[in-house]
């Protein structure tokens, strides 16, 4: 499903460069829960913007569902985004002036799907995520943990082949965030590819692989116990 | 274009956004608003002046003669200068194209006039019936003196409106004789002028009858004409000034000297007045234009204010799918359907005030202050253009910026 290969990235510091990816390989399978672990600065952030087509490598080469990603422009970057991702983020980012349901059928808004069609498949979505009765509230009227559902429920509307998920617990507590985990694993046993950043020992250990990166190198990728005992 | 749900989208978000939309709304409206009056009260300035000198501008000329002050060609200064009935004959022959009424006058001033027991002195003028639309008088009573009475040399008599109150009192004066030192004329006609009183005054009785009764010969005192309306004030003047100079020629008079012969001419005024238009005019685009550019900059404000604040929003939306087309279509159009709506009602609000208090600016030299519609909608289309460029470049640089850097705005 995703494929990278020797992957390359530095960002320009004023007349220095900042190489913050260096040469990375890495091979995620369909279906596979995957976390990227790292302390911040090791660039596990700017792998998942590459990842997620958000931003562009310097070298090296990368497939997503099997397509060379090379030469994107905006426009091209924006449908494949649609397409095939969907993205989970730490600070949630709904739009605030937009219901629960709105901001679930957005991505829908941008596939082109008719208007009571999106209602529909999002109002299935909230229902997944056991917030049908919120559907109209606003992000502002609903806990943490609720807009991380709804951002999840976003992230699936589109059917997308691969959930990119960038500290998805950064911003909730343990309980909260172990429910979203839950999520998380429910819908990756459906067969979706769910592919989640982290710096936090016990959210990587709910996945069921590993890849600690360390200064833009993989130190390591092993399979944890979920899945062994799976 | 129409795309409804492109419309449902903008129309969400301008009515969760109120406070933002209320303010360029507002912005836009108050410049048009603004525009609207300025540029309608500007308008009435300029039709009051119009009205009262340019609208009444007369185009009459009226030529003199007097006492020569330089000697020319072996005369002698200190000469009078009298006009004859060839003068009349020569301006006719020579300058047919360039008038329209045309009337030479003999003027005597302090005529008795007596009917039945009341009497008073006027000033009797002989005249040609042209001199009646070089006077505006208004006919109220009968008719003005004729041709055929010219012809005639008849005895008749067109008198004010004044004098009939003076002489008949509250009895119609038409039909009957009055008599001017001693000798009995018909009155034909009475007549009103809006040039007041003195002008009510006047007793007019044909140029023939005049010349035989009060003067030797052919002898004339002053000429009264008015130039073809088709003439623009330049050639008017070149006309005057032509005129002036073929009748010093024929009298012998240096070119030089003023006091010979005088050639008032109403152009001059009319210029005048026709120049302080064209200021007004200049100073009314002036206004109209920078009340347009302080909107244009309002609305350019903002509209990067707006894009700046809604970077996340973009981020998460191209995030999800949205392409850098749809980001700025999506920007552009709320712009332009703000500026429109907003400029309409601006210019509604400026219509319906100056309809309001326009008829209570007349004391302040403003007359019927109202706006084109062809400027107010051209306005309005410079504004939806405004917001348009407005709307494009902030939007355009929204949808460059890479979605991971809008994302981490806050």
């Amino acid at each position: 499903m995703i494929k990278i290969e020797n992957l390359h990235k530095s960002y320009p510091m004023g007349d220095e460069s900042l190489h913050v990816l260096k040469g990375l390989n890495l091979h995620i399978k369909e279906g596979e829960f995957v976390s990227i672990m790292g302390s911040s600065g090791s660039g596990k952030s700017t792998l998942l913007n590459i990842v997620g087509l958000l931003d562009v490598h310097d070298e090296g080469s990368y497939y997503l569902n099997g397509q060379l990603i090379e030469n994107l422009d905006e426009k091209k970057a924006a449908v494949l985004r649609n397409k095939f991702l969907g993205f989970v983020f730490q600070a949630f980012n709904l739009i605030n002036y937009k219901s629960a349901l709105e901001n679930v059928a957005l991505p829908l808004y941008y596939k082109g799907v008719g208007r009571k069609e999106r209602q529909k498949i999002a109002m299935e979505y909230l229902d997944k995520v056991g917030l049908r009765d919120w559907a109209n509230h606003l992000p502002s009227e609903l806990s943490g943990g609720q807009k991380q559902r709804v951002a999840i429920a976003r992230a699936l509307v589109t059917n997308p082949k691969v959930v990119l998920a960038d500290e998805p617990t950064g911003a909730l507590d343990s309980t909260t965030s172990h429910s979203v985990m839950e999520l998380l694993k429910d819908i990756n046993k459906e067969g979706m590819t769910v592919f989640v950043i982290t710096h936090e020992e016990d959210i990587a250990a709910e996945t069921d692989r590993i890849v600690r990166l360390v200064d833009g190198v993989i130190v390591s990728d092993e399979k944890t116990e979920n899945k062994v005992n799976a | 274009m129409f795309d409804l749900d492109r419309w449902r989208e903008i129309f969400q978000t301008l009515s969760k956004n109120k406070l933002r939309t209320a303010l360029s709304g507002f912005t836009i409206a108050f410049a048009i608003l603004l525009f609207t009056l300025l540029f309608g009260i500007g308008n009435g300035l300029k039709h009051f002046f119009e009205r009262e000198f340019a609208g009444d501008a007369n185009n009459s000329v009226y030529i003199n003669s007097g006492i020569t002050t330089k000697p020319y060609k072996g005369l002698q200064s200190g000469r009078r200068i009298q006009f004859r009935n060839d003068d009349t004959k020569f301006i006719n022959e020579n300058f047919e194209d360039d008038i329209d009424f045309f009337s030479p006058n003999v003027q005597r001033n302090n005529v008795l006039a007596i009917y039945k027991g009341n009497q008073n002195r006027y000033t009797v003028r002989g005249v040609y019936p042209d001199y009646q639309p070089l006077e505006s008088a208004v006919i109220e009573k009968g008719r003005f003196v004729s041709f055929l009475d010219l012809k005639k040399r008849a005895k008749v008599v067109a008198i004010g409106r004044l004098v009939e109150e003076d002489l008949f009192g509250n009895k119609s004066a038409l039909g009957k004789n009055i008599n001017l030192e001693g000798i009995s004329y018909h009155v034909v006609g009475v007549f009103s002028d809006p040039g007041g009183d003195n002008d009510e005054r006047f007793i007019y009785t044909p140029f023939t009858t005049a010349q035989g009764m009060y003067r030797e010969n052919d002898e004339l005192d002053y000429i009264g004409l008015t130039y073809n309306p088709k003439l623009s004030v330049d050639e008017a003047l070149s006309f005057t000034s032509m005129l002036t100079k073929m009748l010093k020629e024929k009298h012998g008079v240096d070119p030089r000297d003023q006091g010979a012969l005088r050639v008032r001419n109403y152009a001059e005024g009319a210029r005048n007045v026709q120049q302080f238009i064209m200021v007004l005019n200049v100073i009314i685009l002036f206004i109209g234009i920078g009340t347009l550019i302080a909107g244009v900059i309002g609305i350019s404000n903002i509209m990067v204010y707006i894009v700046k604040e809604r970077t996340k929003e973009l981020g998460i939306r191209k995030a999800l799918g949205a392409t850098p087309k749809s980001i700025v279509g999506m920007i552009m159009q709320e712009s332009i359907f703000v500026t429109a709506i907003a400029g309409y009602v601006g210019l509604m609000i400026g219509v319906f005030v100056l309809k309001g208090i326009g008829e209570s600016l007349e004391k302040y030299f403003i007359v019927n202050p109202s706006v084109e519609t062809y400027v107010v909608v051209g306005a309005t289309i410079v504004l939806i253009i405004a917001g348009t460029i407005a709307g494009y470049i902030p939007a355009t640089r929204a949808a460059r910026i890479k979605p991971i850097v809008a994302l981490n705005d806050e």
